[in-house]
């Protein structure tokens, strides 16, 4: 057991080097961010200067050893945009993120199971047929459109919803969270519904097809044949063998809803570190973009590394070293 | 007499009445102020929040025209023409309490000038800045220097005394890898003191009741709330919905949206800005293109271009109408603006092809153009609308629209042939247009001529009209010096910008040249 937590503890330390060296690498042709500190009345030798003392002219190998020593120190710098420090940056915007991801997490599973056992069993009403099409618009619609268009639906149009922000917050010192006030829950849902829906959709499907795949085997059919109702036999039986592949998924999209976040912030100018990252990138501020491509490939890691260790703890075959076979 | 006093004593009560009304103006725009630190970027979004906290010695108003502000008069040394002689508005109070003296403003141009400072870049004619009593401050420059109170207007007093107690008598050091005091704390003079602020998100104004122009000004707003929108959609959807009542910066697919909707209204001006096309003229051959010389080296196909490049189209099909075709690279309020030279010469193509063929180029070439598509209004369609023009004089232009901070740093490196640019004036003077983008590029001048023109006349005039304190004289060196490169044709203008803000329309505001708001100016209809 501890040699493979040590192997996958090594790996994922591995993994994070990489992402480091390849975002390391990228950065390059990300453009010049000495031209965007500095106004344009400075001369080619403010320049020089600027560039010196953020040792921006060291070569890149350089550069990049020096960022994984701070790194590994948990020390990224000072933007290059904002002044400001990194960490502190990330640190104030993260719970922003956490808040729109787990709430979407939340909308997008209870949501797709909910429909997907409906679809599943109503297989022929129009009902069904109806949320099957719509759910292909949730599908092919890029984030940004639904975004849109539901600001224009809810907050122009309507009027019921705040087009952008998170409305008040409430500091607890160590996290400020939106879901305490009217306003803050009031600005989560368009945000929450835009960055779900994709989630939704694919849970649904996956939940619609394990189910129908479960209803026609022989232990639903015996289930039946004994005179269980409808909703036992459905919801009891069918249900729970129906969710084995649904929570791997929803492990995964977890990560994937906090990187993805990215889109639904800027157009909602939610203060969360996706819309950090954007705005990180047009004014080439390579500490922030480094930091947050850090933090995304962590969170990857660290979800990746829970789902090995869960398989390790059910799957008793991984636990026989090799000598098994 | 009784009905006049009564009078009198009722519209004092109505005004009474109307400064003790609470009026809150919510604000937006697409960025937020980089730093709270006066002094450590050069940069529109973050001087125009500075301006509701700061002073500045001098401003430009809503007209930009120069008004007084911490200085009530200003002038050149009677005895000496290298100083400049700024009497210092007295009983002024920083927002936390200490009263303004000429120490201050030594001490803001001297933090200004650090090594660390962005802004030192507009002060280098400064030799020395000094205290001459507690209300006048001499500023000794190297050589003479009529334009050094145009270069004050973005240069905010600080209070000396708030500066060492927080520690920061120097401006921000990226290096040092920690943040300042200043960077997220202001003490200032102006007319608005921050209640809080959560950088990109909200920050939240109070009018200073103690404001020594309070009773010169409007100052109607008592809460200014400011929340950066970066996305153009939302930003507009923000107006819409009434969350927000003014909007800075209104994209041109939204201007007649915008008018048309019940409650708003646009307010629309010239912008301190013009968009040209620039070539490299001096390099023997071009990287791009599929000729062994460099044809645009000769003036005639440099002509041919600007025959080729219908300006009014791009006026209306690109622009919406929003933009001004542009002859010369300054808007009509820079000293040494010329109404002749600004005309754009019609769109001519029998023309343009003969200088083609004269030019020995009559079967084309094929050549690279380098543009924005996030700098300035539509940047990457004018270029689209570009290469199809030139397609009808056989240029073949390869479009490379790409993102501000690689375009720039390729301009920076001088890896292009043919690049679009735009380009303000803050100094409101043509001095400045020269010394960046016609003096030959060599030290501290011409660090934004990239076009490799070299012409003696013209770098002996633009020294020269930076140091000629008679201005008869020196307004006939700019027009002479602006003669010069019109004929040359150094670059191919396309148009001055527009701007528009959008807001509710019992709002009384107009927009400012330098897209900077001075919310002191701002009324309501009531």
């Amino acid at each position: 057991m501890l040699a493979f937590l040590i192997q996958r503890v090594l790996q994922a330390i591995f993994v994070m080097f990489v992402v480091a060296l390849i975002s390391f690498s990228l950065f390059h042709y990300v453009g010049d961010p000495v031209l965007n500190m500095l106004g344009q009345e400075a001369t080619e030798a403010d320049r020089a200067a600027l560039r010196a003392q953020l040792g921006l002219d060291q070569p890149v190998v350089v550069q990049f050893w020096q960022f994984v020593i701070n790194a590994a120190q948990f020390e990224f710098g000072i933007s290059y945009r904002s002044a400001r420090s990194v960490s502190d940056l990330i640190l104030e915007r993260l719970p922003a993120t956490l808040e729109l991801a787990i709430i979407s997490a939340i909308f997008a599973v209870v949501m797709g199971i909910v429909l997907g056992i409906y679809t599943a069993i109503q297989r022929g009403s129009w009902l069904s047929k109806f949320i099957m099409t719509a759910s292909l618009i949730g599908v092919s619609l890029p984030t940004f459109l639904i975004g849109i268009l539901l600001i224009y639906l809810f907050a122009v149009e309507l009027g019921w919803l705040p087009a952008f922000g998170r409305g008040q917050v409430v500091d607890l010192g160590w996290w400020n969270t939106g879901l305490l006030t009217a306003s803050g829950l009031r600005s989560l849902i368009l945000p929450a519904i835009t960055l779900g829906l994709f989630q939704l959709t694919l849970i649904m499907r996956l939940v619609r097809a394990e189910m129908l795949e479960v209803l026609r085997t022989d232990y639903i059919k015996f289930a039946r044949a004994r005179g269980l109702s409808k909703r036992v036999v459905n919801l009891r039986h069918a249900l729970k063998n129906t969710l084995i592949p649904v929570i791997t998924i929803i492990g995964l999209q977890l990560g994937t809803i906090i990187a993805f976040a990215i889109i639904t912030e800027t157009v909602f100018q939610w203060p969360g570190v996706g819309a950090l990252f954007i705005t990180a990138v047009r004014f080439v501020d390579v500490p922030v973009m480094a930091a947050y491509l850090m933090m995304i490939a962590l969170v990857f890691v660290v979800i990746n590394l829970v789902v090995d260790l869960l398989y390790y703890a059910v799957d008793p075959r991984l636990r026989v070293q090799g000598g098994g076979k | 007499m009784l009905r006049k006093t009564l009078l009198a004593s009722a519209v004092a009560a109505a005004m009474v009445a109307s400064a003790a009304h609470a009026e809150t103006l919510r604000w937006t725009r697409s960025a937020d102020s980089l730093t709270m630190d006066p002094h450590s970027q050069n940069e529109g979004p973050t001087h125009a929040v500075n301006h509701q906290i700061f002073d500045t010695l001098i401003y430009q108003d809503m007209d930009v025209e120069y008004q007084p502000g911490l200085a009530t008069e200003w002038f050149v040394h009677g005895d000496d023409p290298h100083i400049w002689v700024f009497k210092i508005r007295e009983g002024v109070t920083f927002h936390e309490g200490q009263a303004l003296t000429a120490d201050d403003v030594v001490f803001s141009l001297d933090r200004a000038r650090h090594e660390h400072a962005d802004m030192r870049g507009l002060l280098t004619s400064i030799k020395e800045v000094r205290a001459e009593d507690d209300t006048t401050v001499h500023v000794e420059t190297h050589e003479p220097n009529p334009l050094l109170p145009n270069n004050l207007t973005n240069l905010f007093i600080m209070s000396r005394e708030w500066a060492e107690e927080h520690g920061v008598e120097e401006p921000q050091n990226y290096a040092a890898g920690e943040e300042t005091h200043a960077v997220r704390n202001a003490n200032g003079t102006g007319p608005f003191r921050v209640v809080s602020r959560e950088p990109d998100v909200r920050t939240v104004f109070e009018r200073n009741d103690d404001y020594w122009g309070i009773d010169h000004y409007p100052m109607e707003i008592t809460a200014l709330i400011f929340t950066p929108i970066e996305s153009a959609a939302t930003r507009v959807a923000a107006l819409l919905s009434g969350e927000v009542d003014l909007l800075q910066e209104t994209p041109v697919q939204d201007i007649e949206r915008l008018a048309n909707a019940p409650g708003l209204k646009n307010e629309q001006g010239a912008e301190n800005r013009t968009i040209f096309l620039g070539v490299d003229l001096a390099s023997a051959e071009l990287r791009s293109a599929d000729t062994d010389d460099n044809p645009f080296a000769d003036r005639r196909v440099r002509e041919a271009i600007d025959l080729a490049v219908d300006q009014g189209t791009i006026r209306t099909a690109v622009m919406r109408g929003n933009a001004q075709p542009a002859g010369m690279i300054a808007p009509p309020f820079v000293n040494g603006y010329s109404a002749e030279l600004d005309q754009v010469i019609p769109s001519d193509l029998v023309r343009a092809n003969e200088l083609m063929a004269e030019a020995g180029y009559g079967d084309g070439f094929r050549v690279s153009l380098q543009c924005p598509n996030d700098r300035y209004v539509n940047d990457e369609q004018i270029c689209q609308a570009v290469v199809s023009m030139l397609s009808r004089i056989g240029i073949t232009v390869d479009l490379i629209a790409q993102t501000r901070s690689l375009h720039f740093a390729e301009l920076a490196r001088g890896e292009y042939d043919f690049y679009m640019l735009g380009w303000g004036v803050p100094t409101m003077d043509s001095e400045y247009v020269f010394n960046y983008l016609y003096h030959t590029k060599e030290g501290d001048r011409g660090s934004w001529n990239f076009t490799g023109y070299s012409d003696e006349r013209v770098d002996e005039l633009t020294v020269a009209m930076g140091q000629e304190t008679d201005e008869e004289t020196r307004n006939e060196m700019i027009s002479e010096a602006w003669q010069i490169v019109h004929d040359e044709i150094v670059y191919i203008p396309i148009h001055h910008q527009m701007l528009t803000w959008s807001m509710r329309d019992d709002i009384d505001f107009k927009v400012q040249s330098e897209n900077t708001p001075h919310f002191k100016y701002l009324k309501f209809n009531d």
